[in-house]
């Protein structure tokens, strides 16, 4: 770059002095000073605008496709739209969100959000922590047990679901061939509520358990050593040197892989919109597993009511919002008990 | 916990880790016998001869390649551009002083928390009014930066370059822009690298905004929704699908063999830090 400047300096001498009238020549002094001048005041101008200049892409971009839909998103809620013309029509206030508020469906869709979280989130964090904790041992073949739990991760979740709709199909099923096998009744995965939300589950929880656990093992072997020890001079056996010691010690891992998890599995869309093997596919014949996700997409995109997704939307925003600070303030609670 | 471990520690990661295959290895058995013995109990329980007959039922039923460029071109552009805007944007938070950084850094942690991904009903309709819909371009466009991308490599160049070497190559003359890319981003290499197979992986294996962009043109993602329609109204031809579903994991198996390492590394990096 600098030998740019030296170039842009030479043309600079040999040109003639703007104005036109011949000005008297400048001595060579006096031109390197005004080089050095003008050098310095661009190098103050790249000093000061460059950091913004390297951050605004992200902020330009950021702000239109993700500030922007999101904020349009409440405006659109306000307003009743005119689904043959692609309108707007009046503005009605929070009708939308009385509509969404008041509809059997969308109730029925975040009670199913809620249900397919939990059975996937708390098993999930568990079975994780158990594994990073077998993991943090000085297990032979690390690198080949490290890798193998993550083999789930690469799977994508529309694979997932088609994968276990097959395992979990009603009629030839290979799950129900076992339950009949064992002289159980099959279930109905893709009709009886909550064993949908226990299929469903299982997926979510068989994509990212090891992902979640390679998180906790890199927080247990941030764990001091020491610690261990002087516990075990304590006389605390390995299950009390765990609970007293690897708790509380990755607390903040723990809230964060709760609070993400919390994010992504109250918008779970993937799973039960192919686990559903009717055509419609808003989440089974009865919207038995569908989620408020779900909800959002069939009601804003395929049938376009604009107004009523969009308040939907808004209220499942809040709704994460908030569980996610809930879980924050659970967590921090918990975690600190168990440290006493 | 520093023991060597029994065999209750290796067994219990052994039936994880069966666990952890066995679905995988179901869609390679089922994909590969006839849409009968697929239905079969007991089930099959190895691979059978019928998969090049799959798939060629598959490369019939959808337009299985253009969708695997279509994912490849999309997931890439998306990767560069990720790596590049937030490797520039964590280079400016990490190494730079500047007015207003830790509110705007706040900013960008703050946004990770959003769910962007509700606000799809807006996102439809600026595509629909730019006439994007069913281009690759609506499907890349929402995801060429990211919050996570910024917030991670602000972590690992933070430590990664010494404040000393930015001075040193000022001193020199250096540009703020010559400064970055001699000695910033020879450093964050390790970084770039681990940002760009998340973001790839992430965009690869995304279904809900393509669905909603797309019309016509199909990613892989799309292609399998397609493909488990077909059978529909009579009972699903599990064969058919499950032998797409194979097809369209092999290119990410594939990835994870090459890459599972540096896959490990970052989210265990990336969880020490975060």
């Amino acid at each position: 770059m600098s030998t740019q400047h030296r170039t842009a300096g030479d043309t600079a001498t040999a040109e003639s002095p703007a104005g036109g009238a011949p000005a008297p020549r400048r001595t060579d002094e006096g031109r390197e000073r005004a080089r050095l001048v003008r050098r310095q005041r661009r190098s103050r101008w790249d000093l000061k605008l460059s950091p913004y200049l390297y951050v605004s892409p992200f902020f330009v971009l950021f702000a239109l496709v993700g500030l922007y839909p999101l904020l349009y998103t409440g405006y659109l809620s306000l307003f009743d739209w005119n689904r043959a013309y692609y309108v707007r029509g009046e503005f009605v206030g929070l009708d939308n969100y009385q509509f969404v508020l008041t509809d059997p469906v969308f109730q029925k869709s975040l009670v199913n959000t809620f249900s397919i979280f939990l059975m996937s989130s708390v098993p999930q964090v568990i079975l994780a922590v158990t594994i990073a904790a077998l993991l943090d041992n000085h297990v032979r073949g690390r690198a080949f047990w490290r890798m193998s739990v993550l083999l789930p991760f690469v799977v994508a979740p529309t694979a997932v679901a088609l994968i276990f709709g097959s395992l979990f199909a009603d009629q030839y099923g290979v799950v129900n061939g076992f339950l009949k096998e064992l002289g159980l009744e099959p279930i109905r995965w893709h009709v009886d509520r909550w064993w949908s939300h226990f299929a469903i589950s299982g997926m979510v929880n068989w994509r990212w358990t090891g992902y979640n656990a390679l998180i906790f093992l890199a927080a247990m072997q941030a764990v001091p050593r020491d610690l261990y020890e002087a516990a075990a001079i304590d006389g605390a056996g390995r299950v009390r040197q765990f609970l007293s010691v690897t708790l509380p010690m990755i607390r903040p891992t723990m809230i964060f892989v709760i609070i993400t998890s919390t994010i992504g599995g109250l918008q779970i869309f993937t799973e039960p919109r192919l686990f559903d093997d009717t055509p419609n596919r808003e989440g089974g014949p009865d919207h038995q597993y569908m989620t408020s996700t779900l909800y959002i997409y069939v009601k804003g995109i395929e049938d376009q009511f604009y107004g009523r997704a969009s308040a939907a939307a808004w209220v499942l925003f809040l709704v994460i919002v908030a569980i996610a600070v809930l879980n924050y303030l659970v967590t921090r609670y918990a975690t600190l008990r168990s440290s006493r | 916990m520093n023991r060597r471990p029994g065999f209750l520690v290796y067994g219990l990661l052994a039936a994880f880790v069966i666990g952890s295959a066995l679905p995988l290895y179901w869609s390679f058995v089922i994909g590969s016998q006839t849409k009968e013995r697929a239905d079969d109990f007991p089930p099959p329980i190895v691979p059978g001869g019928h998969f090049l007959e799959n798939a060629r039922q598959v490369l019939d039923t959808v337009d299985f390649w253009q969708a695997l460029l279509n994912s490849l071109l999309v997931s890439t552009a998306c990767a560069v551009s990720v790596v590049f805007f937030s490797t520039l944007a964590g280079y400016s938070f990490a190494k730079l002083r500047f007015r207003g950084s830790d509110a705007l850094m706040g900013f960008v942690v703050m946004t990770m928390a959003v769910p962007t991904q509700l606000a799809i009903v807006p996102l439809f309709i600026l595509m629909r009014d730019y006439n994007l819909l069913d281009t690759l371009t609506a499907v890349a466009l929402p995801s060429l930066v990211t919050a996570f991308g910024v917030f991670f490599m602000r972590q690992f160049l933070t430590d990664a370059v010494p404040d000393e070497l930015i001075e040193a190559a000022r001193m020199d003359g250096c540009t703020m822009l010559r400064t970055f890319w001699t000695v910033a981003v020879p450093a964050a290499r390790p970084a770039m690298a681990i940002l760009f197979l998340f973001t790839f992986m992430q965009v690869w294996t995304d279904y809900m905004w393509p669905l909603v962009a797309l019309q016509k043109t199909e990613t892989l993602q799309i292609a399998l929704d397609r493909l488990a329609l077909t059978g529909q109204g009579q009972t699903t031809d599990y064969a058919l699908v499950l032998a797409g579903t194979g097809m369209a994991t092999i290119p990410l198996l594939l990835l994870f063999v090459l890459a599972g390492r540096q896959l490990v590394a970052g989210i265990m990096q990336g969880a020490v830090k975060g």
